[in-house]
């Protein structure tokens, strides 16, 4: 083969949150340079946060972010928890897991059905989709909206940048009547997932796998998703308030977002992949039965196969939200009482997408005097172009148009949110 | 039948969420999809068909020296420009840099400030060029959203109220949260369109959807100090979030210290 020159760029990377790029440069089969960046605008929450009232986090921070603002809102909060001394527990607990899980089934579901199965099914889209598979599409709409209901039941009537949670818990308890009301479409729920399951695993994955280092919580007593230990699969085991002492944040010149690294271990793995590996023990029994029906292992190395890891954690979400709408009881009051004050505290939590962390300090009347907030994305962009590298490698034979595709695939298997980020990407692919 | 018109969604400095908004149109999609062609829509598919568009609908806001040139060619290349959100209709919560010294925001968030390239200012797209309409709401609502499609679709004018969120409480029989619970509540400013939720929910109105039109924007902020005690610094902060650059709240929120 001649050692021309090959570009392959994408400048706007589609089906992602946010905006992105690639750009790999080919010298024959040799890859002489490979970039993901993120060029969507700086917006400096971090900054914007100083001086404000402890109880702001929660809504300005829920605007890094419309796909998971919940994600935003409960890390702001026990973060805010954290400063000042309060657990939030029972039944209040229970209702931020419920709207949680309603964040990672309408998240999740975008993204498994209009975002990344339209390329293992060679559609630019989900309309394209929907005019060959209608009843396919028709399902997995009904399952989004089911996200969408749990978010404004519990979250104050809308789904996006939802009102009603706070530090300390809710300004208003939703009725019993309205969370028992969720049951029967939870059980469809339940139904619709199993057939998701068996559809995307069914799919062809490119066969590449790679060691990762996966980082995410763990929760003795569940599948972690609201709290937890931060734990990896070579040894650490950390409370989420010593993030910053193993984990740091580096700045590129390619991107508006900060890459976050490892100190001693370097580029490690958050999301899907990472919780499956970590807390497979703590998948229900049913989950884990189709996990293994689907052809999932216990820990799966292959990145393309996140969209099947995605459908099992729907099935699990599901579950868990059913059974916490059949045991809701509705608690005394919909908030603790917070009483500002000084303090440092961090929270953490799994958004669908990986570990989101906060972490603030606030002076005596509680007003922040300094945030920092390390969201998914900007933890996976190492992970994101080791596996470029490799998907790249794997596939030089192929032409420019389909290599592209299959990077652009391979950028999607992360569900990047680079909207999050920034504080994300671009692909051009250059051969020579 | 005749060609369907084309829509394209573009996004400048935002969250996503109100792009999202039209995904989360669960029950509408299908039928929207089959009533325009979706020629340019990132985050939704990869296909780009060439422009000009029908309709064009802008989320984000213009903060960076490449958005100042990316919006005049939107412009051009949408017959009918829609803002959508508070971002692209008021700057967005990013324009708090507005009031702040931008160096000083990227040294708290960057190690390299020299990589960073961004204006001083968040601004809404109406600052740049001609918008057609403005819809209002961090996030915006899906069902005015449908209206405006659906109205710009059919040559008519959208029926989106520009009153007041009180109206929504008075409709819906809400128990007003300033007078019965002395929680501080911009709904006597903010325009309607949530669908009255904050109050409903036990809480004051925070100010997704942006002034109303002719606001008393400084009564309110009077009435604030001294009727629930609030602090200027207070009173400053409620102003100044989604909307703190929308003229009638900047005015407001600078009022207070």
């Amino acid at each position: 083969m001649s050692k021309t020159t090959r570009i392959i760029e994408v400048k706007d990377l589609a089906r992602v949150e946010g905006e992105g790029a690639l750009h790999v440069t080919l010298k024959g089969d040799v890859i002489e340079h490979l970039e993901f960046s993120i060029h969507e605008p700086p917006r400096y929450f971090e900054a914007l946060l100083q001086g404000r009232s402890f109880r702001e986090a929660p809504d300005i921070t829920a605007r890094i972010c419309g796909i998971c603002p919940v994600a935003y809102m409960m890390g702001a909060s026990q973060a805010m928890e954290d400063a000042l001394g309060i657990t939030v527990g029972g039944p209040l607990r229970a209702l931020r897991r419920l709207v949680y899980c309603g964040e990672w089934i309408e998240s999740h579901v975008l993204h498994i059905y209009m975002l990344h199965a339209p390329d293992f099914l060679g559609f630019e889209d989900s309309i394209q989709l929907a005019a060959k598979m209608p009843a396919v599409v028709e399902k997995a709409l009904r399952l989004k909206k089911l996200g969408n209901t749990l978010l404004e039941t519990v979250g104050g009537g809308r789904a996006i940048h939802p009102i009603n949670l706070t530090v300390g818990g809710f300004y208003k308890l939703p009725t019993k009547a309205a969370i028992k009301g969720l049951a029967e479409e939870l059980k469809w729920a339940i139904e619709a997932s199993l057939d998701t399951i068996r559809l995307v695993s069914t799919f062809d994955f490119p066969p590449i796998e790679r060691d990762y280092t996966f980082v995410a919580m763990r929760h003795e007593d569940e599948y972690a998703i609201t709290e937890g230990r931060l734990i990896s699969n070579r040894g650490l085991d950390i409370p989420v308030q010593a993030f910053h002492d193993h984990f740091e944040e580096r700045h590129e010149r390619r991107s508006n977002a900060l890459h976050s690294v490892l100190k001693n271990g370097g580029e490690y793995l958050v999301g899907p992949l990472a919780r499956y590996a970590l807390n497979h023990d703590k998948l229900s029994p049913l989950a884990q039965a189709e996990a293994k029906a689907a052809g999932l292992g216990k820990v799966v190395r292959n990145p393309f196969q996140s969209i099947v890891v995605r459908a099992v954690e729907t099935l699990q979400v599901c579950e868990d939200a059913l059974r916490i709408v059949e045991n809701y009881e509705e608690p005394d009051d919909s908030c603790i009482t917070v009483t500002p004050g000084a303090g440092t505290g961090s929270g953490c939590t799994e958004a669908p997408r990986g570990i989101c962390h906060h972490t603030y300090s606030l002076d005596a009347e509680g007003r922040i005097t300094k945030a920092t907030i390390v969201p998914p994305t900007s933890q996976n962009q190492g992970s994101i172009e080791g596996d470029l590298w490799d998907v790249v490698k794997a596939n030089l034979k192929r032409p420019d148009a389909e290599l592209q595709w299959i990077c652009e695939q391979a950028v999607r298997n992360y569900d990047p949110c680079i909207s999050c980020a920034t504080h994300f990407l671009k692909l051009n692919i250059e051969r020579g | 039948m005749g060609r369907k018109p084309s829509l394209a969604v573009y996004k400048f400095s935002s969250c996503d969420g109100c792009q999202l908004s039209l995904l989360d149109c669960e029950d509408e999609l299908l039928a929207v999809a089959g009533a325009v062609q979706i020629a340019y829509f990132l985050e939704a598919t990869r296909a780009v068909a060439k422009g000009p568009y029908d309709v064009g609908l802008v989320e984000g806001s213009v903060s960076t020296p490449h958005d100042v040139q990316r919006i005049q060619q939107v412009r051009k290349d949408c017959k009918v420009l829609i803002s959508i959100g508070a971002c692209a209709s008021s700057g967005g919560i990013q324009a708090l840099r507005n009031f702040r010294n931008h160096e000083d925001c990227i040294k708290a968030v960057y190690a390299h400030p020299e990589y960073i390239n961004a204006l001083d200012t968040s601004t809404p797209i109406s600052d740049h060029v001609k918008v057609d309409f403005e819809l209002r709401g961090c996030p915006i609502s899906k069902h005015q959203l449908l209206e405006v499609l659906n109205a710009f679709l059919n040559g008519r004018k959208p029926n989106v109220p520009a009153y007041s969120e009180c109206m929504e409480c008075k409709r819906k029989g809400t128990v007003c949260v300033m007078v019965a619970q002395g929680k501080p509540c911009l709904g006597p400013v903010v325009q309607a369109g949530c669908g009255n939720l904050c109050p409903t929910w036990n809480r004051g109105c925070f100010g997704c959807f942006g002034p109303k039109e002719t606001p008393n924007a400084a009564s309110l902020g009077d009435r604030f100090s001294t009727e629930l005690d609030m602090s200027g610094k207070e009173i400053k902060d409620l102003f100044q979030s989604f909307n703190a650059n929308a003229p009638a709240f900047r005015t407001e929120g600078e009022r207070h210290e």
